[in-house]
């Protein structure tokens, strides 16, 4: 009897500190993941019970004509995130690295971007991208004879434009990832290559690079799931528009849950967000296969 | 993203210990110069060539930091007290024509961004005080206690970061809306925005790995001294862990400012909005000069929290996660 008595008692803590942790992690992660799949084969609409309906939300999806552009927008926002924001951060990690008596001070002024609340950047930017020719970037491009340029307001435009302040608000938090990673290259590797007479070019594709290629694998990926996800950008700047040309994927899934005229379908909703989790999650998989290879 | 990282392999060889020895001399010198190399040698500093273009490079990279980074919040530092007209004219002027400090007063009163600003406040307080208590209870069960099925929860707590969040909007949504069990509806309520922020993996293994390195001698010695795990936990654990408990800190709380779409799915009742959520409804409602004053208060808080806080922010917090 005792000894069951002090059982439990040894026992009560560690539950006492596990509660926190799966009351929150049960009810806000765990449950809502199980309840995605339910709910993307339900007719759910908060009034009446749900009803099993099968595949056809998957179906209505995939029949909105939304669809496509939608899809198209976020793979051209994340192609052009890739080519735009990616080389950022590591050509200015690169530089900062070697420059080290002031790296303090660049590192402080390359992260400063990251600290201002998005919302607050798209309202200031969206400032900026005036289509007039005295808006803030078309006066810049004036002084060297370009522009105007439409900016958020021209289709085409409207997206590019969306990258740029995107990557100005994002590119500080990897610059300081390289940065950190770069302070473990081993100095004996330099001098080995100097040695063997590389010039400071030739010793950062020899050295500097290979070392950091494990680290620019997974901010690549990292970046390549956060871009498929983007949606304060085109929903603050443009809601989606000029003509749909800034609709993304998540854009979508918020107008089917959320929109005043045509929200409140649940179902839908959840539908086309575990769709865009299973193509992240298989394209995730091909791409460790092929890199580990690749890197090997 | 640990174990991710876990994955990738070391590219980097080990230097050969062998070598070590006629470096030794060299190594020794090196700390006296208080730097170790990077790309460029000391000898290549010092050719004309290479001198001239790292010179070049420096002053290209403070002039591009300066104006692409900084250029922007002092524009917004100096448009918000800045007459409409003014600013819409001439932009790009470097110093105003009239100072109209009233464009403050105007923001934070007449369009009671006061209101919004307190409720920021509150979401990231209650935040970050949901995100610790889970976090270091968290790690402490799993790095020190380590009951049988720690590592299927741990596990299963890992598994979160690999599922990403917009599967969980809507769902989650659902939730809050009608909580299983209690049915408590959390819309419209700042549990609705605290208590999601808790179920963060990243803070769990972030903590759980630190108590892991903690020096084993000294829990076991608190053990030996008939300490029990509440008071090994407050008196042994916690006041080692300062540097993880700050780290933890200043992210949840810059993330809860930062953030717009949860709280715009769980507060929709415009008295207790924060300021992401606000402020483009009321830019559009209001004059220029009075919306950019706005956007400066929102984003002064943040910004000097991050000066404050620099060191936590910039020696790459994310280091020890993202190097496995």
């Amino acid at each position: 009897m005792s000894s069951l008595l002090a059982r439990a008692r040894a026992a009560a803590p560690p539950v006492v500190f596990l509660l926190p942790m799966l009351l929150v992690f049960g009810l806000f992660s765990w449950w809502p993941i199980v309840r995605s799949f339910v709910m993307s084969v339900q007719q759910t609409n908060l009034v009446t019970d749900p009803v099993f309906v099968g595949l056809d939300n998957f179906r209505a999806v995939l029949d909105d004509p939304l669809l496509a552009t939608a899809v198209q927008n976020t793979l051209w926002f994340a192609l052009l995130a890739l080519v735009i924001g990616y080389p950022v951060p590591l050509v200015l990690a690169v530089i900062m690295s070697d420059l080290r008596r002031a790296r303090g001070l660049y590192s402080l002024l390359a992260y400063l971007p990251v600290v201002v609340p998005p919302a607050v950047a798209v309202l200031l930017w969206r400032f900026f991208y005036d289509a007039e020719p005295t808006g803030v970037f078309n006066s810049v491009l004036g002084w060297v004879g370009l522009g105007p340029v439409p900016w958020l307001e021209d289709p085409s435009w409207a997206m590019p434009s969306l990258v740029i302040e995107a990557t100005w608000a994002a590119a500080g938090g990897t610059v300081i990832i390289y940065l950190a990673a770069l302070v473990s290259v081993p100095p004996e590797l330099y001098d080995a290559a100097e040695v063997d007479g590389a010039g400071v070019l030739s010793k950062v594709w020899h050295v500097t690079l290979p070392h950091l290629r494990g680290i620019m694998l997974i901010t690549l990926i990292l970046q390549i799931i956060g871009t498929s996800q983007v949606f304060l950008e085109p929903y603050l700047f443009t809601d989606g528009g000029p003509d749909n040309a800034t609709l993304t994927v998540l854009l979508l899934v918020y107008d089917y849950a959320f929109a005043n005229t045509t929200g409140g379908d649940y179902g839908k909703a959840t539908a086309l967000s575990l769709m865009l989790a299973g193509a992240l999650a298989l394209m995730s998989v091909v791409y460790f296969r092929v890199t580990r290879r690749w890197s090997e | 993203m640990t174990a991710l990282a876990r994955q990738t392999p070391d590219v980097a060889p080990e230097p050969e210990p062998q070598l070590a020895a006629p470096a030794g001399r060299r190594r020794r010198r090196r700390r006296t110069e208080g730097e170790t190399r990077t790309i460029t040698s000391a000898f290549e500093r010092r050719r004309a060539g290479v001198r001239f273009s790292r010179a070049v490079l420096n002053g290209a990279l403070l002039v591009f930091l300066l104006v692409v980074c900084l250029g922007p919040i002092l524009w917004l530092a100096k448009s918000a007290i800045t007459p409409t007209q003014d600013t819409l004219r001439q932009p790009l002027a470097l110093w105003p024509h009239g100072v109209d400090w009233a464009n403050l007063r105007t923001a934070w009163v007449d369009i009671d961004l006061k209101l919004y600003f307190w409720n920021t406040v509150v979401i990231a307080a209650g935040s970050w005080a949901v995100q610790m208590v889970v976090a270091v209870t968290g790690g402490y069960v799993l790095a020190v206690l380590r009951p049988r099925g720690g590592r299927i929860i741990y596990g299963l707590v890992l598994a979160t970061m690999f599922v990403p969040a917009v599967v969980l909007l809507v769902p989650l949504y659902l939730t809050v809306l009608d909580l299983p069990f209690t049915h408590w509806n959390l819309v419209n309520t700042y549990w609705g925005a605290f208590l999601p922020a808790g179920a963060s993996a990243f803070n769990v293994a972030l903590v759980k790995r630190f108590f892991d390195n903690l020096p084993r001698e000294i829990i076991d010695a608190a053990r030996v001294d008939g300490c029990g795990d509440f008071r090994l936990f407050l008196y042994v654990v916690l006041p080692m862990s300062r540097p993880v408990l700050g780290v933890v800190s200043v992210f949840a709380v810059l993330a809860a400012w930062k953030d717009f779409v949860w709280p715009l799915v769980v507060l929709p009742d415009p008295a207790k909005q924060p300021l992401s959520v606000r402020l483009p409804r009321l830019a559009a409602v209001t004059e220029l000069d009075v919306v950019l004053a706005a956007l400066l208060i929102s984003c002064a808080l943040p910004i000097a929290f991050f000066l404050v806080f620099q060191r936590l922010f910039l020696r790459g917090g994310l280091e020890g996660a993202v190097k496995g």
